[in-house]
């Protein structure tokens, strides 16, 4: 039930907290532990990357300099200066920006017959997707776009992160319209709009929620994609976690600089998701709870 | 297409009725067309290469041979076995460790406490981030002379330990690099199967005198279980096709002893870097046929339970 973005996620009943056991006290300290641990757990990592990236490698080599150090910016200027970083930056951006667009304006309403007619068998399709193994399908890709003279540009990135991102887009979207009451597309039609005018003028207004999950979520997944463009992208073609990868083959480990260029890649993502974090959640967990 | 009850002239107008009642396929079929020539032609052109000898490039000639590349495959003990042995050892492993820790952290952070945002901003960071960099990351900090983990086991004074370059070390290495970015995505769902769940039943079986595991174990888990399925499913469907912190932290044919290389690494291997196109694709088939079953098997057992 509480899929695509619902307010009920916090609401939790007061009464709660007064049915506590008498050893709550202990538990609170417990928790309140745990939760700290938990949380450097998952941040430390994260914030020694973002030290590192403003090291020198000496700095990086010395043990005693782990906290206290001059912090340098030369490894940002390194590698943005180097290997025209801007245009990976942008590709990276463009990809992900243009691949959810497409895969929005054909998966929602995709997402909205499915889900209406109950296409259980099509939305197996769709679906199929998201479990087949990218490699499988690259190498046939590989040669097909080959022959249209297609590898190394835009579009075949474009098409192949379509692949990640209409069965998200299909899976998310087909929860919230799952639990969008079906009444005032109904209401609406009783009013005198066809079918297809109540979607476009009461559903899809009422979506935005549901929307926004999906391509926060689809921009995200598009940006991190490592694999097609491994194989798919040309030398200015390339996005930024191929650019990553290629740095270490031929910087002998320049240990500060690959720090840098992680950070790059990560924090723009990082904001986002700072920004965007109950959407995130609610489409991550959607479909999480129905049978 | 903005179509209202007024009256139209007819082309219009049963355009109009046309796409209305049609409306059902002309949703669906773009988006069913796109994926569906994604798949199908690339899978049936890969079926076709796994009985061919295509080697160097998919242009150069090459012969039908059958189901030799088949045989070839599952006789292969150096290479194919131990992938398909790794592959579910971190599957499995990192599954089954993101399973407890994401349950865990999933009830620790079920009520309500002050500070819960900062908490819950924390755990979605791993689950965002490149994993790429992610992989690049734990590369620095696992390196075995300048790396922080060595440093933090020798204030223990425990000795150093070479993670990713020892031939024994570098897979339960990957499979911590995995748990650390996916639990967060298990705990997030866990959570919200939580959260969607009443409050009489635990109610109940603490009035009945339940202490806090029986409660867990015989109230909340049972009723959880369609969302930990769903886990279950999303997880060990990403984890099978793990890529990205394997290439990136051990490179090609997962290290010089092969020591993280799955299954999907290893056909990954043979399409791009070595171009052994007939013998990938048979892997590529039999790793896709592996996928299909494990999920019919989760799935299978979901209706099951659902049925009883």
């Amino acid at each position: 039930m509480t899929t695509a973005p619902s307010p009920t996620l916090r609401a939790r009943p007061a009464t709660r907290r007064r049915r506590r056991p008498i050893r709550s006290r202990a538990y609170t300290w417990f928790r309140a532990i745990a939760l700290i641990v938990i949380v450097l757990a998952f941040i430390l990592p994260l914030a020694w990357m973002l030290l590192s990236s403003f090291k020198t490698n000496v700095d990086i080599y010395d043990a005693s300099k782990t906290l206290v150090f001059t912090p340098t910016f030369d490894n940002f200027a390194n590698v943005l200066g180097r290997n025209n970083y801007f245009q990976f930056i942008f590709n990276s951006a463009w990809i992900a920006f243009a691949s959810t667009a497409l895969s929005l304006l054909v998966g929602v309403p995709a997402a909205y017959a499915m889900s209406r007619f109950s296409m259980g068998r099509s939305a197996g399709v769709v679906l199929l997707a998201r479990i087949i193994p990218g490699v499988s399908l690259l190498v046939p890709w590989y040669f097909i776009f080959a022959n249209l003279r297609l590898v190394g540009g835009y579009s075949v990135l474009i098409l192949s992160h379509m692949f990640v991102a209409l069965p998200l887009i299909v899976y998310i979207m087909m929860s919230f319209f799952d639990s969008l009451p079906e009444e005032l597309e109904e209401s609406a039609q009783v009013d005198g709009l066809t079918p297809i005018g109540a979607f476009l003028r009461i559903t899809l207004p009422l979506s935005v929620p549901g929307i926004a999950t999906s391509a926060i979520l689809s921009i995200i997944f598009s940006w991190n994609n490592f694999m097609f463009a491994l194989v798919l992208s040309g030398a200015n073609t390339k996005t930024l976690p191929v650019a990553i990868f290629n740095f270490v083959s031929y910087a002998s480990i320049d240990w500060g600089g690959l720090m840098a260029a992680a950070v790059v890649v990560t924090v723009p993502i990082m904001v986002i998701a700072l920004f965007t974090q109950k959407y995130i959640v609610s489409g991550l967990t959607a479909g999480a709870t129905k049978g | 297409m903005s179509a209202t009850t007024a009256v139209r002239t007819s082309p219009q107008k049963a355009f109009s009725d046309w796409a209305n009642n049609h409306r059902k396929w002309l949703f669906a079929s773009p988006a069913m067309i796109i994926v569906g020539l994604l798949i199908a032609i690339p899978l049936v052109w890969t079926i076709y290469l796994s009985l061919t000898n295509a080697e160097g490039s998919v242009r150069a000639e090459h012969d039908f041979i059958g189901l030799s590349n088949y045989a070839e495959v599952f006789t292969d003990v150096d290479r194919f076995w131990p992938a398909v042995l790794r592959t579910f050892i971190f599957t499995g492993g990192a599954l089954v460790v993101e399973l407890v820790l994401g349950m865990a952290i999933a009830l620790l952070l079920w009520r309500p406490f002050r500070g819960e945002r900062w908490v819950r901003v924390a755990i979605l960071l791993p689950l965002v981030a490149t994993p790429v960099a992610v992989g690049m990351m734990w590369k620095l900090i696992f390196d075995p002379n300048i790396g922080f983990a060595n440093q933090l086991l020798g204030y223990f004074g425990i000795p150093a330990q070479p993670w990713l370059s020892g031939q024994a070390t570098a897979l339960p290495t990957v499979m911590f690099m995995d748990i650390w970015q996916w639990t967060p995505m298990v705990v997030l769902i866990l959570l919200a199967g939580l959260t969607a769940l009443s409050d009489e039943p635990d109610e109940a079986a603490r009035i009945d005198g339940a202490n806090a595991w029986q409660r867990f174990w015989y109230v909340t888990l049972p009723l959880l279980r369609t969302t930990v399925v769903v886990a279950v499913l999303l997880r060990s469907i990403d984890a099978l096709k793990t890529f990205d912190i394997l290439y990136a932290t051990k490179g090609k044919g997962g290290g010089a002893f092969h020591e993280v290389e799955t299954l999907n690494v290893y056909a990954y291997g043979l399409s791009f870097d070595y171009n052994d196109y007939g013998v990938a694709s048979a892997v590529l088939i039999i790793f896709f046929l592996l996928i299909i079953a494990i999920m019919w098997l989760i799935t299978l057992r979901r209706k099951e339970k659902v049925a009883k």
